[in-house]
């Protein structure tokens, strides 16, 4: 209850730190737009020359694409700037007013930034989504439905797990950012279904930075291919994860010792 | 003219020293450029093999040659100059720069040589990684290998104006993302990095054909891997140097305007 209240006062004061640059807002639509059309336009190449690729049809690929959208835009609403924001405050000690806030720090360092503007990467990504659901002849029915929420929640918390341990790096490295990057390269590969990759990429992809989990599982639940057995593995690896992310935060957090000091 | 080329010496030993102190941070950076050319090989060969074993005149391993030659072309073609200059305005650092006696993208080009040179360290084992994974098959011709490294040079050259000229849109406007993603996007499709340009619908490929997009990066993949006739590689290293050409004549003619209208930031 305490973290929905929280996340709300942060949104808020998202909301109003970036509506005074409504601009933004537009220029942000237009970026993510152009960039969608790209990852679209290289689907369509791809589908001039063949029916299928590794399985998949033209409109499951665009449902991919919209899961990507998402996913990415759900990262950079309010992790991925939040997580940027506590890595700068290892560095420059403004992390000390965080540890006397009364709230759990893992709680405050993951929310207390909002870019409300990148909800537009969140938005087309659903309307890629629709439009590939409508194109795919295949009813999805209330099951599928079922099934892509829980894909879509379990990847979501992987890739939370994922970035708060990245993070926490942080406080025995100084510059974790490059870090980051590692997420962002391979991230781009998730915009084709991991199953098309060589055993050890798809590992990587799966296991090591586990996009798979966050785009490629939630996507084959759309059109219904997903098997239970693979909605089950998503699961235990979300509860691992979750649980060792935290117990790597409490071991990071403990050998903090201040930069102000 | 001899006074720049005096100076280079200097800037690469300075950008070197630099490359060399970052190499790790620049490694990083690397896995993007090994891991684009990997994901795009690994499509087209899907779809070479589901096709009964080709699409559009490549196999699966002739795939594996063209992005093999396209990882190295790309990196060696590559500049960053387009999300850093608006730094360069923001804070000041143009003003030092200005003040040299030699014009500032003389500086650019020897950093982006140095590092490059230090990077292969992590590009060449990826190839070597793309190499063992996808056996690529390639049969050079001895006239288009020996072409090849003019070409090479030229798309660099190329890719280097247009991109240090797009840059300059920093003079102008604090935004610049947009327009570097609208360069991108058409980079990506243009250039022959999402497909190899004959895979493309007609009307794009030859819309490609006359921009310097595919002269930067796709004309000298195909050159190399011994695709083109003499006479198209002759038309090709024409297009290039009309392009330089242009790019030549616009580089100074915008460069000119946005000093003129530059006041400096943070003094």
């Amino acid at each position: 209850m305490n973290t929905l209240r929280l996340l709300g006062v942060f949104l808020r004061i998202g909301l109003l730190g970036e509506t005074q640059y409504r601009a933004n807002f537009v220029i942000q639509l237009f970026e993510t737009g152009l960039s969608m059309a790209t990852a679209l336009g290289a689907v369509w190449v791809v589908f001039s020359q063949t029916e299928t690729l590794g399985g998949w049809r033209s409109a499951e690929l665009t449902a991919l694409i919209g899961v990507y959208f998402i996913v990415l835009g759900a990262i950079n609403v309010v992790v991925a700037p939040s997580l940027q924001k506590f890595m700068e405050g290892i560095v420059n000690g403004n992390f000390d007013y965080t540890l006397t806030k009364p709230a759990d720090a893992q709680l405050l360092a993951s929310l207390s930034e909002v870019r409300i503007w990148r909800l537009a990467d969140v938005g087309l990504g659903f309307a890629a989504l629709g439009i590939a659901i409508v194109r795919q002849s295949a009813e999805v029915g209330w099951g599928d439905a079922a099934k892509f929420s829980l894909a879509l929640f379990t990847g979501g918390v992987v890739v939370y797990s994922f970035w708060i341990m990245l993070a926490t790096l942080a406080f025995w490295f100084i510059r974790v950012e490059n870090i980051l990057q590692i997420f962002w390269a391979m991230y781009t590969a998730a915009r084709w279904p991991v199953g098309i990759y060589p055993g050890w990429l798809k590992w990587t992809l799966t296991v090591i930075v586990p996009v798979a989990f966050a785009v490629t599982v939630p996507a084959e639940a759309v059109s219904g291919r997903v098997s239970n057995g693979t909605l089950l593995g998503a699961a235990v690896l979300a509860v691992l994860l979750a649980a060792f992310s935290r117990w790597f935060w409490k071991t990071g957090i403990k050998r903090y010792a201040g930069a102000s000091s | 003219m001899r006074s720049w080329l005096q100076v280079y010496p200097a800037f690469l030993r300075t950008a070197l020293l630099s490359s060399i102190q970052y190499r790790a941070s620049g490694a990083i950076w690397m896995i993007g450029s090994i891991l684009e050319p990997l994901i795009y090989l690994t499509v087209w060969s899907t779809v070479a093999r589901s096709q009964g074993g080709e699409v559009g005149g490549y196999t699966a391993q002739e795939f594996a040659a063209y992005y093999a030659i396209l990882l190295l072309v790309n990196h060696l073609t590559f500049t960053w100059i387009m999300h850093e200059f608006q730094y360069r305005i923001q804070y000041g650092s143009l003003s030092f720069a200005l003040l040299r006696p030699v014009h500032p993208i003389h500086a650019d080009i020897a950093e982006n040589i140095a590092f490059k040179a230090v990077q292969l360290v992590v590009i060449l084992p990826g190839l070597i990684l793309l190499c063992v994974a996808f056996r690529p098959h390639f049969e050079p011709v001895g006239w288009s290998l020996a072409l090849f490294v003019p070409v090479l040079f030229f798309g660099f050259l190329l890719r280097f104006l247009i991109e240090w000229t797009l840059a300059l849109g920093a003079f102008w406007t604090t935004r610049v993302t947009a327009m570097n993603q609208i360069y991108f996007s058409l980079l990506m499709f243009l250039s022959g990095r999402v497909a190899p340009i004959s895979l493309l619908p007609l009307w794009v490929s030859d819309i490609a054909q006359n921009l310097p997009f595919y002269y930067a990066i796709g004309f000298p993949v195909e050159l190399a891997l011994g695709r083109l006739s003499p006479e198209a590689a002759m038309r090709g290293v024409l297009i290039q140097l009309v392009w330089l050409a242009v790019s030549g004549v616009g580089i100074s003619l915008i460069w000119r305007r946005a000093t003129k209208r530059f006041t400096a930031v943070g003094s």
